[in-house]
């Protein structure tokens, strides 16, 4: 039983042949430059559409420049295979974006300007309590004199900012963000990825809110220590689905949406909750194909050179006739992309869902990913919170099996069994 | 097992000599009880609606309704704005079809329609005076008349979103609109197309304006002086939406087709993605060529799905898509294709570079991956019944439905709105969902459309739609082709006894051993 697709090519080799033929975003690389005055949500922005660019798989830089700036861009499309390098500044005269023109002309960069406008004194002022009084700048002041001496740093911009202007900058590609959201004015979009962060750009928010993200109930095949599947909750499963129940009521959550995938284990468990809730087809598990239903030790045994491969890139490796890490990535960006037009929302879903969409709030690697502690009846509280996320794991007392494999220290086709499963969790 | 006694499976002509009469009642029976539970399941996993935008349940006496719930579930009204010549009815059209295709109810309302339906004859520009009393007052009748049918397929008809297709350039036919809306509990969402090039409105009034009923008994001269007289009377009254005094409406305005966009106030999720379309689409003269793989080894066989390589004619045909693309001398082409052996085989015969989209992989048919439809018919008979009774809706068990395949496509479908000319080299299935994208198929059509092997279609947008020119390489394949079969369930009604036996395999493609 010849578990590869059947072509002759080391699975290294056809990933990166399978990569190299990917549909492009850009055929060129991008910088990003954000324009405006102190307090206005530039970095705010330019952190969270990073992480958005890299979670989607696209690579990019976000850090706050010194002067030598376009250097390191440079260094960064040219060494480091970057697609996307965000200039996170001030940038407020149209000679110093004349100087990044240029010198993106020069290169052969795309240059794509993001601009906050805003007039409203009260989210300046809640943005300045937000991240600028902790600035180390602030250290000896108490707040309220912070407040004043940065509002007045803000007045020495003022005199010399001139923003992008509809005629005379009408040859650039920008999107003027007005009052964080109510407006925009897009000029000029060149790609699909200038398209895709438009798009992004107008689906995220500042309205204070929670996500939580939470596994099914332990689920019939999970006792048996198999994978995927479409069983119905254990015993133990239903015990989570009312604690579950009690938890978000205890919560006291505002206008609360719940989501769920069509597999029945989180359906079960939304059923419990005794509230509506909408099921995503993109929320189901995992295809692990020929490997479906399946326990680690029978991968091995019938399997054993899928199952080496996999440990040496999870993210990428793809279940013959299943999906990838990657693959779920893709599917699931419609999904982040809703939650971020969202306030309150529950997610039930998946092991390997739950990593994905716990690697984008939390900005973690492709390596890191698939390795994120994801247990059974743990409801993981994301809010946001300055450039961040903050996170409360809630664990709702009832007993679980353990569904959490280790990567094993030899992931060589050649090991031995023992090797191979030396990580795998208990089960019946 | 079904059918009681009869021993499954006969050869075909013995199959109804054996049924007894006792036989064929449980059968119906047993086959109406399946198929009761069987849809009551997928009720209940596809009841609540995959996409947020659909209302579950509204109130049905607009008076009822309060802002509260009209934030999260209530209809939209799209309201075009612009003088004429400035691509609203485009937008309109396409708009339409792009959310019909993606499962939003939606209809368009061109108020022109109404206008030609009430003055039979049009005789002239003066019509459009600003001082024609007798047209201004038919104008506005004809306006309420296409609101009164927009609030019966919005209330009544279950419809989603209905585009208000007319020039609506004074702010008070706006405010009468934005008062009907509320009235009604929909939502409004403005689309304004401003546009100065004379160039861009010149193609247009060629391209749409001259061949429209108002003109037939015209030359062109006479036509185009006509409209553009008709164009100035709107314009001294028209008042755009402004940033400012509009700053509490939901509305785009697109300036020059696109090159430039104000977005005020987007309100939900389905404005949103209303704004992102409208963004990515363009009017660059282009053409989309669409494809299947070369003759595979398993459509050979009969089988469905699989992943396997081109047989020999499949090659061939490889071949003649190469030279037939050269032949076309096509600009700056983009080839892609699936992740599937079959497609990637033909592209490489092109010699040029492609990409893969996994979104492209045919169907997945789940546990009758690479059976032949007898023995899908032999091991699954109910699957198959219930798959021909709803084709777009059915779910292959572990595996995909149309409808499946119709979300997966549509980052597809926007990339190609985005793109100038591309070749897609693609699947039986996933080519019907393109084209019924392009084509404004229904539900019930897609999953029927004609999409044979070695046949390229050529698709080029015009006016309205988009012209359909079909080539056929010349090389020899199996047809695929499996038309919906005559005689199905007489009556859907879960208990109903007047079930005809469903002989699923007449319709089904000659198969070569």
């Amino acid at each position: 039983d010849t578990p590869t697709s059947g072509l002759a090519v080391s699975t290294n080799e056809l990933m990166s042949w399978i990569r190299s033929s990917r549909p492009q975003f850009t055929n060129c690389p991008t910088m990003i430059v954000m324009v405006g005055l102190p307090a206005r949500g530039k970095t705010y922005i330019s952190k969270k559409l990073t992480r958005y660019l890299n979670w989607i798989g696209v690579p990019t830089q976000g850090e706050a420049y010194a002067s030598n700036a376009l250097k390191d861009i440079a260094s960064y499309f040219t060494k480091e295979q970057g697609q996307v390098a965000v200039l996170d500044a001030t940038n407020t005269t149209r000679e110093r974006r004349g100087v990044i023109i240029n010198f993106a002309k020069e290169k052969g960069y795309k240059v794509f300007f993001i601009e906050s406008v805003c007039d409203d004194p009260e989210i300046i002022e809640a943005n300045t309590m937000q991240v600028k009084l902790s600035s180390p700048d602030y250290e000896n002041y108490d707040k309220e004199e912070a407040l004043v001496d940065f509002l007045k740093r803000i007045d020495c911009y003022k005199m010399s900012y001139v923003p992008l202007d509809e005629e005379k900058d009408r040859h650039l590609s920008f999107i003027k963000i007005f009052n964080v959201g109510s407006r925009y004015l897009v000029n000029r979009v060149q790609d699909h990825i200038q398209s895709r962060i438009v798009y992004y750009l107008m689906n995220i928010h500042v309205t204070p809110r929670s996500i939580y993200l939470s596994r099914h109930g332990e689920s019939e095949l999970n006792l048996l220590g198999r994978i995927g599947g479409d069983t119905g909750l254990s015993s133990q499963g239903q015990k989570y689905a009312k604690a579950l129940a009690e938890f978000i009521r205890g919560q006291s959550i505002k206008d609360l949406k719940v989501w769920t995938s069509h597999m029945k284990r989180t359906i079960q468990t939304a059923e419990a909750l005794g509230v509506p809730y909408e099921q995503w087809k993109a929320l189901n598990e995992i295809d692990a194909g020929v490997c479906e239903e399946m326990t680690y030790e029978e991968i091995q045994a019938t399997h054993p050179e899928e199952f080496a491969l996999r440990d040496q890139d999870k993210y990428r490796y793809r279940y013959p006739k299943g999906e990838s890490y990657e693959d779920l990535v893709h599917r699931l960006e419609p999904v982040i992309m809703e939650l971020e037009r969202q306030e309150n929302v529950l997610v039930i879903c998946h092991q390997a869902v739950m990593r994905c969409l716990l690697a984008y709030f939390l900005d973690k690697s492709e390596d890191d990913l698939p390795y994120l502690k994801c247990p059974l009846h743990t409801v993981l509280k994301l809010t946001p919170l300055a450039y961040g996320c903050k996170v409360e794991s809630f664990y709702l007392n009832i007993q679980a099996v353990n569904t959490h494999r280790d990567r094993p220290t030899n992931v060589n086709v050649a090991r031995k069994p023992e090797e191979a499963l030396q990580t795998v969790p208990e089960h019946l | 097992m079904i059918g009681g006694c009869v021993p499954w499976p006969l050869p075909r002509s013995d199959w109804l000599r054996h049924l007894s009469i006792s036989g064929c009642v449980r059968l119906c029976f047993h086959i109406l009880l399946i198929y009761t539970s069987r849809l009551e399941h997928q009720n209940k996993a596809l009841g609540h609606q995959t996409r947020t935008m659909r209302g579950a349940s509204r109130s049905k006496n607009p008076q009822d309704l309060d802002k509260r719930v009209c934030m999260t579930n209530c209809p939209t009204l799209i309201v075009t704005v612009g003088l004429p010549a400035r691509g609203k009815t485009y937008i309109s059209k396409k708009l339409t079809r792009y959310l019909n295709w993606i499962d939003v109810p939606t209809k368009e309302f061109n108020v022109g329609q109404y206008r030609r339906e009430c003055v039979k004859i049009y005789k002239s520009f003066e019509f459009f005076r600003p001082d024609n009393e007798e047209g201004l007052k038919i104008r506005k009748q004809c306006a309420l008349a296409a609101l009164n049918d927009v609030r019966q397929f919005l209330t009544d008809e279950g419809g989603q979103v209905a585009v208000f297709d007319a020039t609506n350039t004074t702010r008070e036919r706006r405010e009468t609109i934005l008062r009907f809306a509320e009235q009604n509990g929909f939502k409004v969402f403005f689309v304004e197309s401003v546009c100065e090039d004379p160039d861009v409105i010149a193609e247009n009034i060629v391209q749409v304006k001259l061949g429209c009923p108002d003109y037939t008994h015209c030359n062109t001269e006479d036509a185009v002086a006509d409209f553009m007289k008709r164009i100035k009377c709107y314009e001294n009254s028209y008042q755009p939406l402004d940033e400012e005094l509009d700053r509490d409406l939901s509305f785009i305005k697109i300036i020059d087709v696109g090159r430039r966009y104000l977005v005020n106030r987007v309100q939900d999720h389905i404005q949103s993605r209303i704004v992102y379309y409208l963004m990515n689409i363009h009017i660059t003269p282009r053409s989309i060529y669409l494809c299947r793989h070369g003759e595979s080894d398993l459509n050979i066989k009969g089988r469905i799905g699989g992943d396997s390589g081109l047989s020999a004619r499949g090659k061939e045909f490889a071949k003649a898509l190469g030279q037939f693309i050269q032949s076309q001398n096509i600009r700056d082409l983009k080839v892609w294709t699936s992740q599937m052996k079959r497609t990637i085989q033909t592209a490489e015969a092109l010699g040029v570079p492609y990409e893969q989209w996994k979104a492209l992989n045919e169907i997945d048919a789940g546990v009758c991956e690479e059976l032949m439809y007898e023995e899908i018919q032999q091991k699954y008979p109910l699957e198959f019944a219930l798959r021909d009774q709803d084709k777009y809706r059915y779910r292959y068990p572990k595996g995909e439905s149309y409808e499946d395949l119709v979300q997966r496509l549509e980052p597809v479908i926007m990339e190609l709105e985005r793109q100038e000319n591309v070749l897609v080299i693609c699947h039986q299935a996933v080519m019907r969902c393109l084209l019924a994208y392009f084509l404004d198929k229904t539900a019930e059509e897609l999953p029927y459309l004609k999409c044979a092997l070695h046949t390229v279609l050529k698709l080029t947008p015009m006016a309205y739609g988009c012209k359909v020119e079909s080539v056929c390489l010349n090389v020899d394949a199996v047809n695929t082709h499996r038309d919906r079969p005559s005689v199905r369930f007489t009556n859907t009604h879960p208990l109903s006894m007047s079930v005809s036996l469903v002989l699923v395999k007449q319709a089904s493609p000659p198969v070569i051993a």
